[in-house]
């Protein structure tokens, strides 16, 4: 059984170590798609952090009964059960977020990160540690999402969560799509020099 | 830079008696004409813009050489002066200072130097910042004083023969309803229309076309096959409806076509390596140019077909290579083969 | 627990019993949001419309009808405001598809007297930062108590009252096509009723 320290470990890989944005590069297309404020980051995130850990929890609970053969179309099946539910919920509790995200939830599915981790952690690992992994890599593309969409939404807009922080108009590129490109590129870049000045300064 | 190395680069090594900054005087004074040629048309303020443009890239250049890579200072080869000449003359002269800084923030920082500096940016630095700056902020950069009314820093503002005619297309006017209210083409051709700094006059540019010509800078093939494969489709398109296409030669004259064939194409950096390779280069920039100009949404295309086209260029010069000397000769083989037998013959 | 084997019958098993479970649970979910979506979508609707009218008491969206266009080619969604049972307003939901991308869906509140109150813009994909500023303020006041009938809610370009956009003609055209467009299929059915 996993102890305290490995869970914990477990948990805190998917927020740095193996941040799925910064890091591993998944899920690219919500990434740059739906970040054009921090709002929509949040939304987007939280969704498919909903989906991860539901995924991640059935296909642990179930790894031995898919026969291999089938493993993708099952667990495919398994998430794409979880996005249209969450879509259902969003349509109903959270329309302005909705209407926001729009075409970008139905592609929670194709997201790498949610089939990636079902593929790679959660069809061999337990229950718990299943859910856990879930939760840290759903957190982690959060905060990325999070992060992404506030210097875009500030650079781009000139506020923070719908809030205006200065009047008037922002470099609007950060809005559209190159801009999406350009801040995660310097995101990356960033992450890259703080990962590796603290391995010299170690 | 890198003193007591030998450096390696990939052939072809063309010798020239040119230096780099020698070439690159070459370029600043064959955009003269054009310089001044915005000066006698926008008056201060295109001073203005160009000396900003400059200075800003110089001094962001030095400070990321410096102080971020900690490295030599890379700016004095002159191509950062280049960089904010033409920058400058890809913007309106009525641009306020903090968006002149952006925009050389991004033309060095983000076009050139993220790449690792002159030689290694796969696109043209100015157009980077230039498509940053319309992508940024379309009013600003779309708003173009007009041509001879100015010579005060805040003047009457215009659309561009681009503009009026992809607006008048919208609205439903027929091509030659449009050109009834556009200036002559001799006006087009010296330069008396509305539109950014350095794109006035088709006649000043090719005097540096002539300039660069003359000294060697560049060869003809990517002018020369931009200009011809834009002038080719917008002729077809004009024989098949003139009443929805505009002729040829207002397309060559208005607009950046000129700017971009003559200064932007013909980047050594950006754009291939062989005068075959400089062909497909040039055609494919006119082929973009003209979808873009008919059939896209934005008026002008230029900007983004040359650095579509800058995407291409490793790749055109894997297909363009030159033939290594003597590749396929009887001497050669013999040499290949002797090779291997010694690399075999070692344990 | 072993891992099942991957043999034929397995196979069809497996995949047979997942999308069943899947389909049964999203026909539960589907049932169980119907409701508060549809509930979502009207109270979307009321609010735009509340943008536009003032003082009905009425649920407009309960009494909602369409109109065909003058030209008869397309037809728009009325939602009419009452106040103890007088009619004292019309929201139209109107669109225009000269935009620079795409449609631009409007919802204009009018009185009796078919001047507009307020206009509130629903949706559009116009450039942000160019077109996208017909929603703030200081372009749709440009219309507020204006009646298309007597005043030319045109832009000034194409001899009209209208400050365009700065940058975003087409997008201003559009937007005032579309006033008209509401303005014209309100007065036909006004008329009708006379």
């Amino acid at each position: 059984m996993a102890t305290n320290s490995n869970l914990k470990e477990n948990f805190l890989k998917g927020i740095v170590r193996e941040n799925p944005v910064f890091v591993l590069l998944l899920g690219l297309c919500p990434t740059l798609g739906v970040t054009s404020s921090a709002f929509n980051g949040l939304g987007m995130g939280v969704a498919t952090v909903f989906v991860l850990v539901m995924s991640n929890l059935v296909v642990s609970l179930i790894k031995n009964l898919i026969p291999d053969k089938v493993r993708i179309p099952a667990f495919i099946v398994i998430i794409a059960s979880f996005v249209t539910v969450v879509q259902l919920l969003m349509e109903a509790y959270t329309p302005a977020l909705y209407d926001q995200l729009g075409l970008f939830i139905p592609l929670i599915v194709v997201n790498c990160i949610v089939l990636g981790r079902a593929e790679a952690f959660a069809s061999r690992n337990s229950v718990v540690s299943s859910l856990i992994d879930g939760l840290g890599m759903g957190i982690g593309f959060t905060m990325a999402l999070t992060l992404l969409g506030a210097i875009r939404e500030l650079l781009g807009s000139l506020s923070i969560f719908g809030f205006q922080l200065i009047e008037g108009d922002g470099m609007l590129v950060f809005i559209l799509a190159p801009g999406a490109f350009i801040t995660l590129g310097f995101l990356i870049a960033l992450m890259n020099w703080l990962k590796n000045r603290s391995a010299t300064t170690k | 830079m890198s003193e007591g190395l030998l450096t390696v680069s990939p052939s072809p090594h063309i010798h020239t008696d040119l230096t780099v900054p020698q070439i690159m005087r070459g370029v600043i004074i064959a955009m003269i004409p054009a310089l001044l040629f915005s000066v006698y048309n926008f008056g201060l303020g295109a001073v203005y813009v160009t000396l900003l443009a400059i200075l800003f890239c110089v001094v962001i250049e030095y400070a990321i050489a410096r102080y971020l890579l900690k490295r030599p200072a890379s700016i004095y080869d002159g191509s950062a002066i280049i960089t904010g000449m033409l920058l400058a003359f890809n913007v309106p002269s009525n641009l306020p200072w903090h968006i002149i800084l952006i925009g050389s923030a991004v033309a060095i920082g983000i076009g050139k130097m993220s790449f690792g500096g002159l030689g290694n940016n796969p696109f043209n630095p100015a157009l980077v910042g230039r498509v940053f700056l319309l992508l940024s902020f379309p009013v600003e950069m779309t708003s173009w004083p007009t041509a001879g009314a100015t010579w005060s820093l805040d003047g009457v503002t215009g659309a561009t023969p681009l503009g009026i005619l992809k607006d008048g297309l919208r609205a439903g006017d027929s091509v030659p309803d449009i050109m009834n209210q556009m200036p002559s083409y001799t006006d087009f051709f010296f330069g008396l229309q509305g539109g950014s700094l350095g794109e006035m006059s088709a006649f000043a540019i090719l005097l540096g076309l002539m300039y660069m010509l003359y000294r060697k800078i560049i060869t003809w093939h990517i002018p020369v096959s931009m200009l011809a494969t834009i002038l080719l489709m917008t002729g077809i398109f004009w024989l098949l409806d003139p009443t929805r296409f505009a002729n040829p030669l207002f397309h060559l004259l208005t607009g950046g076509i000129m700017l971009g064939a003559v200064f932007m194409a013909t980047d050594y950096v950006t754009s291939p390596f062989t005068h075959r390779g400089m062909l497909v280069f040039g055609v494919g920039i006119g082929v973009l140019t003209v979808v873009i100009r008919l059939f896209g949404s934005y008026p002008e295309g230029v900007s983004f077909a040359i650095l579509i086209m800058n995407a291409f260029v490793p790749l055109i010069n894997s297909y363009t290579k030159q033939p290594r000397y003597g590749s396929k000769s009887q001497r050669h083989k013999a040499y290949q083969e002797k090779l291997e037998k010694e690399v075999k013959a070692t344990p | 627990m072993a891992k099942v084997k991957s043999t034929f019958g397995s196979l069809i098993i497996t995949l047979a019993a997942i999308t069943f479970v899947g389909s049964l649970s999203l026909g539960f979910v589907f049932d169980w949001t119907q409701e508060p979506i549809a509930k979502a979508q009207m109270a979307k609707q009321l609010k735009a419309i509340e943008a536009v009218l003032d003082g009905y008491d009425n649920n407009p969206v309960a009494e909602k009808f369409k109109v065909a266009t003058p030209n008869g080619k397309d037809s728009l969604e009325f939602f009419p405001a009452t106040r103890n049972g007088k009619r004292i307003g019309t929201a139209v939901k109107t669109k225009s598809a000269k935009g620079y991308s795409g449609d631009i869906w409007l919802m204009v509140g009018f009185n009796e007297a078919g001047d507009v109150l307020r206009i509130q813009v629903l949706e559009h994909k116009e450039t942000p930062g160019l077109g996208s500023k017909m929603s703030q303020p200081n372009f749709l006041n440009q219309f507020f108590g204006k009646n298309p009938g007597k005043n030319n809610l045109k832009v000034k370009k194409d001899g009209g009252e209208v400050d365009a956009i700065t940058g975003a003609t087409i997008s201003s055209r559009a937007f005032s096509e579309a006033v008209q467009l509401a303005y014209d299929t309100f007065q036909s059915v006004n008329h009708g009723n006379e």
